[in-house]
């Protein structure tokens, strides 16, 4: 199908996997954020997860089918760009671009290498068994998913990882953001400049808050 | 005043090439940026040397045949202009100048600062026209075409074509040309007939002849000497969207 | 000789569609037997092959730009002109025909004149199918401004780009006929020889640019849209690539160069700065609608700050000496008064050859945003040229060459008197007489390529059997010799003075002695000088480089060859015309007020020259002109 070749069509496609994405990030933030407001409430939210059953999983293969298109015609146009650009100049200005637009393919792949981590440690929990909420007691016959983050944070380690990985994933979305306006050509010319203020704005603050949780814990400003 | 130029030599399409450095001495501010590359070569062929080739012709800022990358942004520093309207005065006594050609894959080198564009035509025969027979058209009036939108056609009908849209990208996609043109034709009723034919074959022709895909870095918009917008990149996209709904007369 | 132009002869305003229903057509199936030569892509060029490509022919088209679209037609700012009478105030096709007529200065073939202004509209409507975006009002309807020698508002445009847009226009015709495999397009080829077999154009001789490769291209029919000549001056409005090469090579081999004296020198140019310029930059003629001409009254005041200079002391010469036509009088009477201010030591600008263009007027009565509006891009371009704000005060211009009105010698169908060799556009001669009015070059363009020689080219090509001569033939080979011999020969000079020391000599001759006003003695020195630099040339240029490479200037080193010889002719010309007319200004003939004297006895005929070799004195053959419809008179825009 001439969507998935056409330079504009995977384009296209990137765009409204994106946001996509996005929108998972949201409701994901959401609920990380619980954790500011107490063991309990983390812990129900992690419990109503769980409750969801044959649903968690429906929405897990979304999620996979939804990262991997991102990702190969992510890593696909990346590469076909480079093929179009074989030589460099000896001296280049580049006037409006920004960091975060040139470096999308590898803070795109920093984010991922996060994930498969991120999933081994939280969700498959294998990588740091002594916080692993499988090993831990129960609490009112639930996971103490509360204790696992909150201990986990306090490794420095982690926490650093965290931290970078969250650093990545905003530089992605600082471009990403106000670029799918573009690409599904939404955007008018006079509009253009708030389009992409707007974008870095949120994209900051998703940001800031994605860190504040390892950073806070860290810190033990939040126990 | 007097100037170091470095620029990019290349006997042919197969040789390496490299940066060679030239003075330019006695410059006046008036002369414009070709002419001061016309005294360097006059030089360089009392000297016996090879004269630096560039492309060039009508030396007004609309044929697009001039294509210099110059201190690293295609046509030079200045906003809005190609490089025969640069003129010396906006450069000081003593700067050194880095020239260098278009580079992408579908631009290969041919001589110096010389680069082959057929790419372009390529991509604009692949659909960048309307359909009409030679004679037998309406009256130029029949068809009401309010201000506006002469207007949005026109000012992407100002592409000149030159590629500093392609050697500005860190993709080298044509998109912002391929667009000026999508645009231009999808907003006028002369165009709408063939609007999704054209906006599928012409951004084919983009990949078909070996230029970059876009990802929005908007340097194009940036180093275009004639202003076109990244509007119009948006325009294409939405005419891509809409080529993909199918409607009832489509069989 | 006296030439026939075999133009219809009886009522006018049916000539053309007389001699349409007269003309042999080729059977839509037989016509992609027939292979047929268009060098050069500009509004003629480009629009001639994708029309004739569209009927069915086989064309393969020439330029030596990088594509088809960066012809000189792109640099055409102001507009085209149509007998659409959209605006209602008196305009028709008749009027449009009577003042090209008038503003030819009675040197142009009736018929042909009439044709181009019944196709006039066409044009527009054409275009518009195209998707060019032509100036519209808010109720969607086109747009009209005013150009010089009219008093009907009849000229169509896209801002200040007309011609780039009506380019485009052809370019995207030419690039659907080649997707459609009926154009085969050759950029980047220079063509350097007409090869005529048994008295018929069968063929051309190009070296490919890029790699100096030496090509023939055979044909049954050989069409040449080239443009003109006025880079004979050095420096003129024209592309630095536009030449006289390709209509100079056809000379060579026999075809007739008809009124070369008859050149246009442009009123409105940024002036001159520097010995260091390369080319000059015109302003559009449509800024006239909105400036005001003047010079300072006093010479002494031409040093102030024009707007220190009281509106009393400043002399509007153009509203002055032309009252009805004003500041929109023909080019060549505007120029010519620039000169005379600038003679008279009224002239401002460091080189005192400068007049004002001054648009506070226009700025008062309608605001400067709507100046931006019309002229927007001629103030930036003013302002990069110059470093100065044409808002804040008056730009200066002054004439520069422009155009060539004179070209190849052709019938009424386009053919010169080679058969099977068609020109057109400003290659040709035929429908500007002495002096083009504003926007009609592009007008002239696209009627001859969309509407003219899709009709007049079949009859000849009806009348030959197709492909009868191909590259195989001996003239084919001697032709490719020829050109290589004479490649060699400008490359093994190896002397001490470059292509463009020269052709600035020849350009300073041309200008100072068959430029605006010529004279008995001028003429006669630029005779004798220009044989000096060719001589100069052939023993003391050195052209760099090899033959079989990317070479720029032997390929700047072809050109002026042909236009030192081309420029003798060109001034044999303007000798043997005694009498004033349009663009060719004699000092001898002049009224007492200094108009343009002509002697309608003795040369109301157009003048087509035969080479007969460099150094030697070209052969005239006349064409009588005869107005039937338009009386001769003298031209008056007072």
């Amino acid at each position: 199908m001439d969507l998935f070749k056409s330079t504009v069509g995977r384009k296209i496609l990137m765009a409204v996997t994106g946001l996509m994405l996005v929108g998972f990030i949201s409701v994901h933030l959401l609920g990380n954020l619980s954790v500011f407001a107490g063991a309990d409430a983390i812990n129900a939210y992690a419990k109503h997860l769980h409750d969801l059953g044959p649903l968690v999983w429906v929405f897990r293969l979304a999620m996979l089918g939804l990262f991997a298109v991102h990702i190969t015609f992510g890593v696909q146009l990346y590469l076909e760009n480079r093929a179009a650009t074989p030589d460099s100049y000896a001296v280049q200005k580049t006037l409006v671009t920004t960091f975060s637009a040139k470096t999308m393919v590898f803070t795109g792949l920093i984010v991922l290498a996060f994930l498969l981590y991120h999933l081994l440690h939280f969700t498959v929990q294998i990588t740091n068994p002594d916080t692993a909420a499988h090993n831990l007691p129960l609490v009112h016959g639930h996971l103490d998913v509360f204790t696992m983050v909150t201990a986990s944070f306090q490794n420095g380690f982690i926490a650093v990882v965290y931290i970078i990985a969250m650093i990545a994933l905003t530089l992605h979305i600082f471009h990403g953001i106000s670029s799918w306006v573009q690409t599904l050509g939404l955007s008018t010319g006079t509009s253009q400049d708030k389009v992409i203020f707007i974008g870095k704005i949120v994209a900051i603050a998703y940001g800031l808050a994605y860190i504040a949780i390892p950073l806070l814990l860290l810190a033990r400003i939040v126990k | 005043m007097n100037l170091t130029l470095h620029v990019w030599r290349q006997k042919g399409p197969q040789d390496k090439g490299k940066l060679e450095t030239y003075p330019a001495n006695n410059i006046s501010s008036d002369q414009s940026f070709l002419e001061m590359l016309d005294d360097v070569n006059e030089e360089l062929i009392k000297k016996g040397q090879d004269p630096i080739a560039f492309d060039h012709d009508c030396r007004e800022g609309i044929c697009g045949m001039c294509s210099q990358v110059i201190n690293g942004r295609p046509h030079g520093h200045e906003e809005r202009t190609t490089v025969c309207q640069l003129h010396m005065r906006q450069f000081d006594d003593g700067d050194e100048i880095f020239i260098e050609p278009w580079r992408a894959k579908a631009f290969p080198v041919q001589k110096d600062l010389i680069v082959d564009r057929s790419a372009l035509d390529a991509i604009m025969q692949s659909g960048g026209y309307s359909s009409c027979h030679t004679g037998g058209v309406a009256d130029g009036n029949a068809i009401l075409i309010g201000k506006p939108v002469a207007d949005y056609a026109m000012d992407a009908a100002e592409c000149i074509g030159c590629g500093a849209c392609i050697a500005a990208c860190p993709n080298s996609s044509a998109m912002l040309f391929t667009s000026a043109k999508v645009a231009q034709l999808a907003a006028l009723p002369q165009g709408e007939p063939e609007a999704k034919k054209r906006v599928k074959a012409m951004t084919q022709a983009i990949l078909d002849e070996g230029f970059g895909n876009c990802t929005n870095h908007y340097e194009c918009e940036a180093a275009c000497p004639k202003g076109i917008s990244v509007k119009f990149i948006a325009k294409l996209n939405r005419e891509y969207l809409k080529s993909l709904v199918p409607t009832s007369t489509e069989s | 000789m006296i030439l026939d132009g075999k133009a219809p002869t009886g009522d006018i305003q049916t000539s053309w569609d007389r001699a349409r229903f007269d003309m042999k057509l080729v059977n839509p199936s037989n016509k992609r037997k027939y292979k047929v030569i268009m060098v050069g892509s500009g509004l003629a060029g480009g629009a001639g092959a994708a029309s004739l490509g569209e009927l069915g022919y086989h064309v393969d088209c020439f330029c030596y730009q990088d594509s088809p679209r960066r012809a000189h037609s792109i640099a055409a700012q102001g507009g085209i002109n149509a007998a659409k009478s959209y605006p209602n105030d008196g305009d028709s096709i008749y009027r449009l025909f009577y003042d090209t007529v008038k503003g030819g200065d009675f040197r142009a073939r009736e018929a042909d004149v009439w044709r181009l202004a019944q196709v006039s509209n066409n044009i527009i409507d054409q275009c518009v199918a195209q998707g060019v975006p032509f100036a519209r009002d808010y109720a969607g309807y086109l747009d009209n401004r005013s150009f010089g020698g009219a008093q009907v508002s009849r000229t169509f445009y896209a801002r200040g780009q007309t011609g780039q847009q009506l380019l485009l226009g052809a370019y995207s015709a030419l690039s659907r006929q080649i997707k459609n495999k009926t154009v085969t397009m050759y950029n980047r080829r220079e063509m350097l020889d007409l090869v005529v077999v048994d008295g018929v154009a069968k063929g051309i001789t190009v070296r490919n640019l890029m790699t100096g490769e030496i090509e023939s291209h055979w044909a049954d029919a050989v069409v040449l849209a080239t443009g003109g000549f006025v880079n004979v001056f050095y420096l003129s409005t024209n592309a630095m690539g536009c030449s006289a090469t390709a209509i100079w090579k056809a000379s060579r081999k026999g075809a007739y160069m008809a009124n070369p004296c008859y050149t246009q020198i442009h009123p409105t140019c940024i002036p001159q700065h520097g010995d260091k310029q390369s080319k000059l930059t015109l302003m559009s003629e449509s800024l006239r609608n909105d400036g005001r001409v003047w010079v300072p009254k006093k010479a002494e005041d031409c040093d102030k700050y024009p707007g220190d200079i009281a509106p009393e002391d400043r002399d509007y010469y153009l509203e002055r000496k032309y009252p009805s036509f004003g500041n929109l009088a023909p080019r060549d009477i505007a120029s010519r008064a620039a000169k005379e201010q600038c003679d008279d030591g009224r002239g401002v600008g460091e080189t005192k050859r400068g007049v004002f263009l001054d648009f506070q007027t226009s700025i008062d009565r309608v605001g400067q945003p709507m100046i931006k509006e019309r002229y927007g891009n001629l103030f930036e371009m003013y302002e990069k040229i110059t470093d100065e704000d044409g808002y804040e005060r008056p730009m200066r211009i002054y004439p520069a060459p422009h155009y060539s009105m004179g070209g190849l010698w052709v019938d009424y169908q386009c053919m010169s008197n080679i058969p099977g060799l068609f020109v057109l556009g400003e290659a040709n001669f035929s429908v500007h007489g002495a002096n083009r009015l504003g926007a009609s070059a592009l007008m002239q363009g696209l009627a001859d390529g969309y509407f003219v020689i899709p009709y007049t080219i079949a009859p000849y090509l009806a009348s030959l059997t197709p492909g009868e001569v191909k590259e195989d033939h001996p003239e084919f080979k001697k032709s490719v010799e020829d050109v290589k011999g004479n490649i060699d020969k400008m490359l093994s000079i190896k002397g001490k003075k470059t292509v463009s020391e020269l052709h600035r000599e020849l350009g300073s001759v041309m200008w100072e002695d068959v430029g605006m006003a010529r004279s008995d003695a001028s003429l006669k020195n630029a005779l004798q000088r220009i044989p000096e630099i060719r001589d100069e040339f052939w023993n003391n240029v050195n052209v760099t480089g090899g033959p079989g490479e990317l070479n720029q200037q032997l390929e700047n080193a072809g050109r002026l060859a042909d236009f030192l010889e081309f420029a003798e002719v060109m001034a044999t010309d303007a000798l043997h015309r005694e009498e004033s007319c349009g663009g060719h200004f004699r000092t001898e003939h002049q009224t007492d007020d200094g108009e343009a004297m002509r002697d309608d006895e003795n040369f109301c005929y157009t003048a087509a020259w035969e080479f007969k070799g460099a150094g030697k004195a070209p052969e005239l053959h006349k064409e009588p002109l005869k107005f039937e419809n338009v009386k001769l008179a003298v031209r008056s825009y007072k």
